[in-house]
């Protein structure tokens, strides 16, 4: 299967989620730079971390207006399972593909830190491995990544089961302790904490197993024996 | 501008004619101490600077070391500390920019970052505060943006950088060897400036850098920009792989005038441009402005007519400005003309070799009575004490600081932040282990054996991660060096620096001196600043969890040796003593018996001791390790002292080692045998850390409580006051 890592000037976990894709789980990805557009060949899209034009304005407002967010959307709409991490996820807020906003954390500061996810839906391309409520060891590193919603939408998001993982404690004060969120078919999802940064054992403290989930997930879903 | 009178007479004499005045800012910018390295480039030279994994190659920025298997590694180490001091942001910001696109100008691609930060009293001084809280926040909202972790470092406030900082960035690049840049050019090549536009930042920051900090200089200080800084690297890494690069240059102090002055003189060749062609942030500057300008995120690239088309495509795909700005010439003029007119032709030999200075040095008067021990009020209450130093700024966790650095990104990061030294893997599967260590209150009292401390520190970090060093980048930081006081303890430092490097075989890669760091009130303390590169073969040191029934061993004496200890100066606020010394000798023994006991995997954990001793470097690896221990004082190996200099003393050379009971006999018969001095000390286990001396107890504490003060003392601080 082919996934697709989308380049936007200033991202800066394109290589990283590459190497993760390709070294770690074999698979076949392409970078796509953000002036080009999507080849219909490709079966899943990842929208990488970094300061897409240096967060200038707000994270990930001016790269949602890239060209190649259309094509996104078009297959959005096909249900092709997309992924956004960090500033992907605050690109897809921006674009419209997901609700809410990200706003600067509590602290006002940056963070880079471990934290523990909750997994609240396991029925996202993403999150099918995983046993509703399992837990997974993963770094965040982000100054706005306080995701934030109106209670009207959070119920919403209740109701259509949006909420995909939640931090296990208050982190940097995000409704609901939200961590990440889908759309309501469930195909786009995203997230702020950095799963290609979880899944190596060198480099992962704690547990790199259920971080791999996320990944195993989308080949199970594109039904690839891994 | 700064030329001294003599200069001018120099020049005058050496061109033959009176010199324009485009001339003049440009000699006055390249032969700043900043640039020239004037007062110190004669010592600097008796550093060792080869070694079989150097690789030395013309015009380069940054050091480069071959760690095997077709891959090289660069590192640099620089600071910003007249600016910083003025506007800490944009300071400390463009201070990880410069050192970056060092290591990018070697055609590798930075790493890592690593930052030695230090300040005034922050309990006492809200300045000091403002300064370092902004300092960090520059360095963060820079190196996140760029992708590049920010791993390591250390963070050190005291009185002597009151109303001042100290900024020191080192940044550490990995390629392969064949894409090294091989400086090179030939007639008719085409100079390129690429990167942000040239504007009135920066006018004269590499002067303003070398002289004493007096007065608010704004306009010296230049504007970061993270996202073209970015940008930048990905295009110059991209012309490189497609052969583009014939000569790269970053455009640091002294901007354009440095740049193309260097680069013609270490090519052998000369330049013509016209200023009229460099892009620039506003209309009406003038030649002048435009050679001396410090704007930020430029990059000065040397390529063919055939390849100038292929390397604008890459810009323009990047939306970088690229101007191709001249071209190379025979001889070794700089011919700087605004259109058809002359403003500057003058050779570059003259221009980047300033006349070199002999400083007078005599030893400073104080350091006559420094050494005298003085009788202190004895402590009541050592468990207090204890909660003091670890709270105390210097010694709490720096969790505040790398919380805000991403130092994930990248997915090299193995040993994060926080321990001893970092740890980055390699795509060869090797493992560089780095760390910078700076003690001017050492330094102060003895400004060698400081020197060589810092050194030791360093390598003990390295050696703790099982990495063997094999690089050293010095920063040498001292105030006024027209003071022969201050030159005196530049010399000394130096010349321990060197003995140390060449008993121990690591090579200096790279480096920097900075001097006039200096306010009204007075000069810093001597800040010698080393970094030391280590690299593990293979395997590396992952510790496993400290466990009830592990074994805490000491290796190395401890001695007498308080003077300049943060329990000397943060308790009893006094500045005097002994300063420790390396014994050269122990230091190796030590060195080798750690890195061979960790190799044969016999030890779980390793732990230097230095601030604060062995009592805070127990109590590091305790909390840490969320783990009590039971600690004997009667059984550490040294002099006998009085229970506060063994729990607080920082003689060098002193490992923790953490053993598993069952692998205690196979380490003793290894510590015997390499005849090291140790003695097993303490026993893991409980929730609580204690000192005990003969059947009194010294110190009583719970981890956990010691833990909350450790982590939170120094936000608390920050935010708080």
């Amino acid at each position: 299967m082919n996934v697709g890592v989308v380049v936007f000037p200033g991202s800066n976990c394109d290589r990283d989620m590459f190497h993760v894709l390709t070294d770690v789980f074999n698979l076949n990805a392409q970078y796509f730079w953000h002036e080009k557009g999507l080849p219909n060949n490709i079966d899943a899209v990842i929208l990488p971390g970094g300061f897409s034009y240096g967060d200038r304005l707000r994270a990930g407002v001016i790269a949602a207006h890239s060209p190649i967010i259309k094509d996104v959307q078009k297959m959005a709409e096909k249900g092709i399972p997309i992924l956004g991490v960090c500033n992907g996820f605050q690109i897809l807020v921006e674009s419209g593909l997901l609700p809410g906003v990200l706003l600067k954390n509590n602290s006002l500061n940056f963070m880079c830190k471990w934290t523990n996810l909750v997994v609240e839906n396991n029925s996202t391309p993403f999150t099918s491995q995983f046993k509703l409520n399992q837990k997974i060891p993963i770094p965040i590193a982000n100054g706005e990544g306080r995701y934030f919603v109106d209670e009207t939408t959070l119920k919403k998001l209740k109701k259509h089961n949006q909420i995909v993982f939640k931090y296990d404690k208050v982190v940097n004060g995000s409704s609901d302790r939200i961590a990440g969120v889908c759309n309501e078919d469930g195909n786009v999802v995203g997230m702020m904490p950095h799963p290609e940064r979880a899944v190596e054992s060198e480099i992962n403290p704690i547990d790199n197993k259920p971080s791999s989930l996320i990944f195993e997930s989308l080949l199970s879903t594109m039904g690839v024996k891994h | 501008m700064s030329l001294e009178p003599q200069e001018i007479v120099d020049l005058k004499s050496k061109i033959g004619r009176e010199p324009t005045s485009t001339e003049l800012q440009i000699v006055a910018a390249e032969w700043s101490e900043h640039c020239s390295y004037k007062s110190s480039k004669k010592h600097l030279k008796m550093l060792p600077m080869t070694g079989p994994l150097v690789i030395s190659e013309k015009g380069y920025d940054s050091g480069v070391l071959d760690v095997g298997d077709g891959y090289v590694i660069t590192a640099h180490i620089e600071s910003h500390n007249h600016p910083s001091a003025v506007e800490p942001y944009g300071g400390a910001a463009t201070g990880v920019g410069g050192v970056i696109r060092d290591i990018l100008s070697a055609g590798t691609r930075p790493i890592a970052i690593f930052d030695g930060l230090r300040f005034g009293n922050i309990e006492k001084d809200p300045q000091a505060r403002w300064l370092f809280k902004n300092a960090v926040t520059g360095i963060a909202d820079y190196g996140n943006c760029l992708g590049i972790p920010t791993i390591g470092g250390e963070v050190e406030f005291d009185e002597c950088y009151s109303n001042y900082a100290l900024v020191d960035v080192a940044a550490v690049g990995f390629g392969k060897k064949e894409n090294l840049i091989k400086n090179h050019a030939n007639k008719g090549d085409l100079v390129v400036l690429m990167g942000g536009a040239t504007g009135r930042d920066g006018i004269g920051g590499s002067q303003f850098a070398s002289d004493s900090l007096e007065s608010e200089n704004r306009s010296a200080v230049q504007i970061p920009d993270p996202f073209i800084e970015k940008l930048i690297i990905e295009a110059i890494l991209e012309a490189r792989n497609h052969h583009l690069i014939k000569a790269l240059k970053d455009l640091g102090g002294g901007g354009l005038s440095c740049a193309l002055s260097e680069t013609a003189d270490t090519l052998g060749i000369g330049i013509e441009m016209d200023v009229d062609k460099v892009h620039t942030r506003e209309p009406g500057m003038d030649p002048d402005e435009i050679m001396i300008s410090e704007s930020q995120e430029r990059m000065l690239i040397i390529t063919s007519k055939q390849k100038l088309k292929k390397l604008q495509e890459i810009c323009k795909k990047f939306r970088i400005a690229c101007s191709v700005i001249g071209h190379v010439t025979s001889g070794n003029l700089l011919h700087v003309k605004k259109g058809n007119k002359t403003f500057a032709n003058i050779s570059t030999e003259i221009v980047a070799n300033a006349p070199l200075l002999d400083r007078t040095s005599k030893k400073p008067a104080y350091l006559e009575t420094i050494q005298k021990e003085k009788k202190l009020r004895p402590i009541s209450n050592f468990s207090k004490t204890m909660m003091a130093l670890i709270s105390s700024p210097n010694i709490a966790s720096k969790i505040w600081v790398y919380g805000q650095y991403d130092h994930e990104v990248g997915i090299r990061t193995v040993v994060k932040p926080g321990q001893d030294a970092s740890v980055l893997r390699l795509d060869n599967g090797k493992f560089l282990s780095v760390k910078i260590d700076g003690n001017p209150k050492h330094c102060y009292i003895n400004p060698r054996e400081g020197a060589i401390g810092c050194f030791e520190e360093a390598c003990r970090n390295v050696v703790c991660t099982g990495a063997r060093p094999i690089g050293m980048l010095d920063h040498l930081q001292f105030g006024n060096p027209e003071n022969p006081e201050i030159f005196w303890t530049f010399l000394e430092s130096l010349k321990g620096i060197t003995d140390f490097a060449k008993y121990f075989k690591i090579p200096c890669i790279g480096g920097k001196v900075s001097l006039y760091n200096e306010t009204p009130a007075g000069p810093i303390k001597p800040t010698p600043l080393i970094g030391v590169l280590g690299l593990i073969d293979k395997n590396s040191l992952i510790s496993p969890k400290v466990e009830d029934e592990d074994c805490l061993i000491i290796i190395g004496d401890t001695k007498n040796e308080l003077g300049g200890s943060e329990y000397y100066e943060y308790i009893h606020h006094f500045v005097g003593g002994n300063c420790p010394i390396v014994d050269f000798k122990e230091s190796k023994r030590n060195m080798e018996t750690v890195l061979h006991v960790i190799k044969k995997g016999i030890i779980k954990n390793a732990h230097d001791c230095s601030k604060g001793g062995l009592a805070v470097g127990a109590f590091e690896l305790c909390m840490t390790n969320q783990i009590g221990c039971q600690i004997s004082l009667d059984k550490v190996p040294g002099e006998k002292l009085d229970s506060d200099k063994i729990l607080f003393s920082e003689s060098h050379s002193r490992y923790l080692l953490v053993v598993e009971k069952k692998n205690f006999q196979k380490l003793e018969t290894i510590l015997q045998k390499n005849k090291v001095s140790y003695r097993m000390i303490g026993k893991f286990g409980g929730n609580k850390i204690q000192f005990n001396r003969g059947k009194k107890s010294l110190i009583d504490l719970s981890v956990d409580k010691a833990q909350k003060a450790w982590i939170n003392s120094l936000r608390e601080l920050v935010l708080n006051g």
